[in-house]
C-alpha cells in the first residue's frame, strides 16, 4: 500500500530550550537531534543494540534510534550537550577523561548519560550495579574496566569521599 | 535498507477509546506502536509491511498497574522499568521483575512494554514463560467491547495469536495466589543483556509436608525458545505434583521435559543442545526447591 505522511510541527524541549521543528512523525529522534546540530548523540548500530544514541527523555534513558520523534513531543530531552549544569554529569566527564574511560569517544556520550541515569537513582552503586546499568552500551576501545571505574570514582566524588 | 519516514502515516489518539476507533476504521492497515523496541528495529531494517503507525505509547489507560484483592491488573503499556519498580510485582510475582531485568539494557527496559512482548509473540521472548506459570489472563479491547482470554491459549502458532485485527491488548491479569511459592527463572544466552535467549525458563512450586515426607505441590514450569510458542511443560508437571521430591522423580521429570519440547536448530543453537539445556534447567529448578526447603 502506498501512503505518504506530511511533515508536521513538533514542540520539543531540548536541554531546557523549547524548540519547534518540522519533521515526519516517524523520523528517528536521533536524526532530528543531529539535524538540530546536536551531533554529540552518535549513531552506532541504528537498531537499539549499542547505546551510542542514548539520551534522557523525561529523565529516563532511551535509545534515540528507536524512538519516532512524534513520541518525544512535549517531553523534556537531555542530550550530552546539555549535561554540564549538573554536578553528577560533570564529575562523570572528569573521571572519564582522567581515567581513560574515553578513547575514540563514540560510545562516550551514551556511557556518560547511562552513568548519570544510574547515579541519579543509586548514588553509591556497586561495580555489579554499574555493569548492569551500562550493559546496553557497547565500547569497542576501552575494554570497559576504565569505564566502570570512572563511574565508581564519579560516585565517590559526588558523595564527597 | 532503512525505511523512509516520509512513507509512514502517524495517528496519535489521546485515549484508548479513540485508539480502538481508529484501528476499527481499517484494522489491516494500522500498526499499533508502543515502545517501538521491536517495530523500530524492523523500521531500521526496512521490513515493515504496514505504513500507518497507531501510537499507543504512554496512553494512560494502558500504562497503569492496579492491585485488587484477587488479582493484579497490569496495563499492556507498562514498561519493564514500571514492572521492576512495582512493589506488588517484586513481592508476589518476582519472576516478572527478574525477567524484566534481563530484557535488554536499561534503555530497552524504559521503552519496551509487556503488551508489546506478548503481541510481538517471539517464541524466545523473556516475559512469556513467567506469564504462563502465573496463569495470566488477557483483557483484549476493541470497539466491539472487551473480552477476557486465558493467556496460556493465546499463542496458536508461530507469531499467530488469538487477537483480532481490530483488537488491542489492554490488560494482563495475574491471580494473586503465588506469594508463598518458590520461584526460579533463568535465561541461557550468549550474554545476559541484549542477547536473545537460546532457552529461557520460568517456574514456581511449593513443597508441603505430608504426614511423613515432603510432597511437591502446584509445580508450574514454562519455557521459551524451544517451540513455535512459549510452552507449559504439562507432562513434567504432572509427574511431579503430589509426589515426593526424590532423585528418581527428578530424573523422570527432566526426561519428560526434554521430550515435551519441539526445539529447532537455528543460528543460536542446535535442537539437541536445547533439549539438554531444558533437562538441566528443570533439574536446577528442582534442586532449588529442595535447597530452599532445607533452609527453612
Ligand atoms: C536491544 C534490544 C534488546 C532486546 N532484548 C530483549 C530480550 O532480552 N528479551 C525479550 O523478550 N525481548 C527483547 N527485545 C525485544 C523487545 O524489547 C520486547 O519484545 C518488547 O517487549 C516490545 O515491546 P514494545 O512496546 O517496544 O513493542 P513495539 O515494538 O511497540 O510493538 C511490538 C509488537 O506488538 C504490537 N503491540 C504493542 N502493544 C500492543 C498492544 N497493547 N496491543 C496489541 N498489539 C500491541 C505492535 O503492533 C507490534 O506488532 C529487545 C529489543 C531490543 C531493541
Ligand atoms: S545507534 Fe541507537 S542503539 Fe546503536
Ligand atoms: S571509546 Fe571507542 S567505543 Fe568506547
Amino acid at each position: 500500500m502506498k501512503t505518504s505522511a506530511q511533515k508536521r510541527e513538533f514542540s520539543l524541549n531540548v536541554n531546557g530550550v523549547p524548540r519547534n521543528i518540522r519533521a515526519y512523525p516517524a523520523e528517528r529522534l536521533l536524526d532530528v537531534l543531529r539535524y538540530l546540530g546536536l551531533t554529540g548523540t552518535k549513531e552506532g548500530c541504528g537498531e537499539g543494540e549499542c547505546g551510542a544514541c542514548s539520551v534522557l527523555v523525561d529523565g529516563r534513558l532511551v535509545v534515540s534510534c528507536l524512538m519516532p520523534v512524534a513520541q518525544a513531543e512535549g517531553a523534556k530531552l537531555l542530550t550530552i550537550e546539555g549535561v554540564t549544569g549538573n554536578q553528577r554529569f560533570r564529575s562523570l566527564q572528569e573521571t572519564f577523561a582522567e581515567g581513560g574511560g574515553a578513547q575514540c569517544g563514540i560510545c562516550t556520550p551514551g556511557m556518560i548519560l547511562a552513568g548519570g541515569h544510574l547515579l541519579e537513582r543509586n548514588p553509591a552503586p556497586t561495580i555489579e550495579e554499574i555493569r548492569e546499568a551500562l550493559s546496553g552500551n557497547l565500547c569497542r576501545c576501552t575494554g570497559y574496566l576504565q569505564i566502570f571505574e570512572a563511574v565508581a570514582e564519579a560516585a565517590r566524588r559526588c558523595a564527597g569521599t | 535498507m532503512r525505511s523512509n519516514p516520509a512513507e509512514f502515516e502517524w495517528a496519535a489518539p489521546a485515549t484508548l477509546e479513540e485508539a480502538v476507533k481508529v484501528l476499527a476504521g481499517d484494522p489491516d492497515a494500522w500498526l499499533p506502536i508502543a515502545g517501538g523496541t521491536d517495530l523500530m528495529v524492523q523500521f531500521a531494517a526496512g521490513t515493515l509491511e504496514r505504513r500507518r503507525f497507531l501510537n499507543i505509547w504512554n496512553l494512560g489507560e494502558l500504562r497503569r498497574i492496579d492491585g485488587f484483592p484477587g488479582e493484579l491488573q497490569v496495563g499492556a503499556g507498562s514498561t519493564y522499568t514500571d514492572l521492576r519498580e512495582n512493589d506488588i510485582i517484586t513481592r508476589e510475582f518476582p519472576l516478572l521483575g527478574r525477567t524484566a531485568s534481563w530484557t535488554g539494557g536499561i534503555a530497552n527496559q524504559n521503552r519496551g512494554t509487556l503488551g508489546g512482548n506478548v503481541a510481538n509473540a517471539s517464541p524466545a521472548a523473556d516475559s512469556l514463560p513467567a506469564l504462563m506459570v502465573y496463569g495470566a489472563d488477557l483483557i483484549l479491547t476493541s470497539t466491539r467491547g472487551d473480552r477476557r482470554v486465558r493467556y496460556e491459549d493465546f499463542h496458536t502458532g508461530y507469531k499467530r495469536m488469538n487477537l483480532a485485527p481490530d483488537e488491542l491488548i489492554r490488560t494482563i491479569c495475574l491471580p494473586r495466589r503465588f506469594s508463598g511459592y518458590i520461584s526460579y527463572a533463568r535465561k541461557i544466552g550468549t550474554r545476559k543483556a541484549q542477547a536473545i535467549a537460546k532457552v529461557c525458563i520460568a517456574a514456581v512450586g511449593r513443597l508441603a509436608k505430608d504426614s511423613t515426607q515432603l510432597m511437591l505441590e502446584d509445580v508450574r514450569i514454562a519455557v521459551g525458545s524451544v517451540a513455535p510458542v512459549p510452552l507449559r511443560l504439562r507432562n513434567a508437571e504432572q509427574l511431579l505434583n503430589r509426589r515426593p521430591l526424590d532423585e528418581a522423580r527428578v530424573e523422570l521429570a527432566c526426561k519428560a521435559a526434554a521430550a515435551e519440547i519441539q526445539p529447532i536448530s537455528d543460528l543460536r543453537s542446535t535442537a539437541k543442545y536445547r533439549a539438554q539445556i531444558v533437562n538441566n534447567l528443570v533439574r536446577e529448578f528442582l534442586d532449588t526447591l529442595a535447597a530452599r526447603e532445607r533452609e527453612r
